[in-house]
């Protein structure tokens, strides 16, 4: 069974290496990476339901003993993250079979996918901090190559800023490392566990837990360290702002939970204080900076920030409710925001265009994607009965219930300007007549039909942000059983080191 | 030794902050290439340092009979260098598709991405300045 908790990392490296062996033939390439897309996300079911059923589960890989080899450990946090990440691979996959032109497909879009997906899910299992760091840069690589693939100006003006603060926030989290190793003598996450309570100097261990916070904080696009986001996430091709939109910062958010859950919990006071006013103040940048924008894809990026804020907010309340929170809402959070990113691609292609102004009509016109698109963007402000609102209710009540009124009180107005954002792209882009309706026409692009490979991921992530809405029960049990796991890092010691 | 090399650290990463900040491509690359070393240093300097204490142990012995060199970091170090190195080629090979596609390594010109405003409403003319970043005043 052990081969489950390797097959998530191991599969989209194997898809990657014969779409690129397949390259030359793309109508082939397509179905051979649809295919492997299909395997992982069976993979990934599997891993989900062994863990969900028989717990935490750990493995050495080549059965070196725990503190000395590489280990991947899934518990409930890594198994959801890794489950999301599979269903966003497989809608991104199927979506792209109709935005991708053969020109991207030439340049190697299909292996750098799988890569990423790769690099991501290896991310979440990995229990070694080295080898995190390792995953880390094979995920940003990919993501250097899908962001400026299709290699325009704007595409190549956002890759540079994206490169330049991404790998100094690479360099941060290795420095943290080594002068982590240089305190305790090890990288094992669960091993560090046990050996950062033995060292003397605390004061400069809590200065390491910042470093590792702004390495974490600069990926995750924490306030004030985000402005590489809303600089590139708009230029790629939708497919890959909505695979990014969904993954990349949640890696980050997930190190930063699971670092700061395990290994530095001995000034909690300290260090989840600092999380949780950038929490807070992320929230507000985030979705006040939203309402400044009027491109449909800008609006959405900015609002990316916002909601990590959310999650940071879980994470620094730091109580069993405040995390199973903050897991429900990167479950929920990553369905719907990658969503968003396809159905703004679908708008785009009925409109031609992004922009606010020029777009319009689509609820007369494409009554089924605007109703797919409300589905998404009021669970994302959090209207009942949608995912979001339980979320975002989960955090609240979290929050009253530990005495964090402010917090509490932050969370709901955050939601409600949301609304606002959600609403004006509502109003503009569904709402309001079409352009051909309007006065003043002004000649726009042409625009085309939705494509049923479009249509397809896109119904099947709304269907799935509705079932988490209607039948939340399931999924807050998973999202529980993960924050007990995380308030209780002996159980994650425990099955990584063995019974001691 | 360690603190001179801790020295030599800080004055590193700061010299490397400094070039990273300076608002060119080309002076970022460099202070990159810096900092890069920089950390590579740091993680050995972690390590401990040890003088002619090779890692080896004697046959058949099971652990070491004294205190010898730690070989972790360098592997941790080596790892780094060869992902550091894949990385830098990436990053000179985007800097310069950048400078041929955009004409400028000067990252305040750099404005394709995200349009100033100039009292136009957002992204109306996304490329206006795309084809004159020479027109606008430089900063200096």
């Amino acid at each position: 069974m052990n081969v489950l908790l390797v097959l998530p990392v191991i599969l989209p490296f194997a898809s990657a290496a014969v779409t690129l062996w397949s390259s030359g033939e793309q109508g082939r390439q397509q179905l051979i990476s649809l295919l492997g897309a299909l395997l992982h996300l069976t993979a990934c079911a599997l891993l989900f339901i062994w863990v969900a059923q028989s717990g935490m589960q750990a493995m050495q890989v080549g059965d070196w003993p725990a503190p000395f080899g590489i280990t991947l450990a899934a518990d409930h946090l890594s198994v959801v993250m890794v489950m999301v990440t599979a269903i966003l691979g497989f809608a991104v996959t199927l979506y792209s079979r109709a935005e991708i032109d053969s020109d991207l497909l030439g340049a190697g879009y299909h292996p750098l996918l799988h890569i990423l997906l790769g690099g991501v899910c290896g991310a979440f299992l990995t229990g070694d901090l080295f080898n995190l760091y390792v995953w880390f840069e094979v995920m940003l690589m990919a993501s250097f190559g899908l962001l400026v693939l299709g290699r325009t100006k704007e595409q190549l003006d956002g890759g540079v800023k994206y490169v330049m603060i991404n790998l100094f926030a690479t360099l941060l989290f290795i420095s943290g490392i080594g002068l982590l190793y240089g305190m305790t003598g090890t990288l094992n996450l669960a091993d560090l566990h046990l050996a950062v309570q033995e060292v003397d100097n605390q004061a400069l261990l809590t200065a390491v837990a910042a470093i590792f916070m702004t390495a974490f904080g600069i990926k995750a696009g924490l306030f004030p360290l985000f402005f590489w986001l809303p600089a590139s996430y708009h230029t790629p091709p939708v497919a890959v702002s909505a695979i990014l939109a969904g993954l990349l910062t949640k890696v980050g958010v997930y190190a930063l939970i699971r670092l700061f859950s395990l290994v530095f919990t001995f000034n909690i006071a300290y260090t989840h204080g600092i999380l949780l006013v950038a929490g807070v103040v992320t929230m507000f940048t985030g979705v006040l900076g939203a309402a400044s924008y009027n491109e449909f894809r800008r609006i959405l990026s900015v609002h990316i920030v916002s909601q990590v804020g959310y999650m940071i907010l879980g994470l620094a309340l730091f109580s069993p409710l405040a995390l199973a929170g903050a897991v429900f809402y990167l479950l929920h959070n990553m369905i719907v925001k990658s969503n968003l990113f396809l159905i703004s691609g679908l708008s785009a292609r009925i409109c031609g265009t992004f922009e606010l102004k020029k777009l319009g009509g689509l609820y007369h016109g494409h009554r089924y994607v605007a109703i797919l698109f409300f589905i998404s963007a009021f669970s994302l402000a959090g209207f009942p009965p949608l995912s979001g609102f339980w979320a975002k209710l989960i955090l609240v009540r979290a929050g009253l219930e530990i005495g964090a009124y402010g917090a509490a009180a932050a969370a709901v107005i955050v939601g409600l300007l949301t609304t606002y954002s959600m609403t004006k792209i509502w109003g503009e882009a569904f709402w309001k007549p079409g352009p051909e309706e309007q006065d003043a026409v002004q000649s726009r692009p042409e625009g085309k039909s939705p494509d049923i490979w479009m249509l397809l991921p896109v119904t099947g992530l709304a269907c799935l942000t509705l079932i988490i809405g209607l039948l939340p029960g399931p999924f807050l049990q998973v999202a529980e059983r993960a924050a007990h796991e995380l308030t209780h890092p002996e159980i994650y010691v425990n099955a990584v080191l063995g019974d001691k | 030794m360690e603190t001179a090399l801790a020295f030599l650290c800080g004055i590193i990463a700061a010299a490397s902050i400094y070039l990273m900040l300076s608002g060119n491509l080309i002076r970022f690359i460099f202070g990159l290439v810096l900092a890069t070393n920089g950390v590579n240093l740091l993680i050995f300097v972690s390590g401990r340092l040890s003088h002619s204490k090779p890692p080896q142990i004697a046959e058949k012995a099971v652990v070491p009979a004294e205190a010898m060199a730690n070989a972790l970091p360098q592997a941790l170090i080596l790892t780094a260098i060869v992902i550091g190195f894949a990385l830098m080629t990436f990053v000179f090979i985007l800097f310069y598709r950048t400078y041929q596609a955009l004409g400028t390594v000067n990252t305040e010109l750099m404005r394709m991405a995200e349009p100033r405003e100039d009292g136009r409403g957002t992204g109306e003319k996304p490329d206006a300045d795309a084809h004159s970043p020479e027109r606008r005043e430089k900063p200096e």
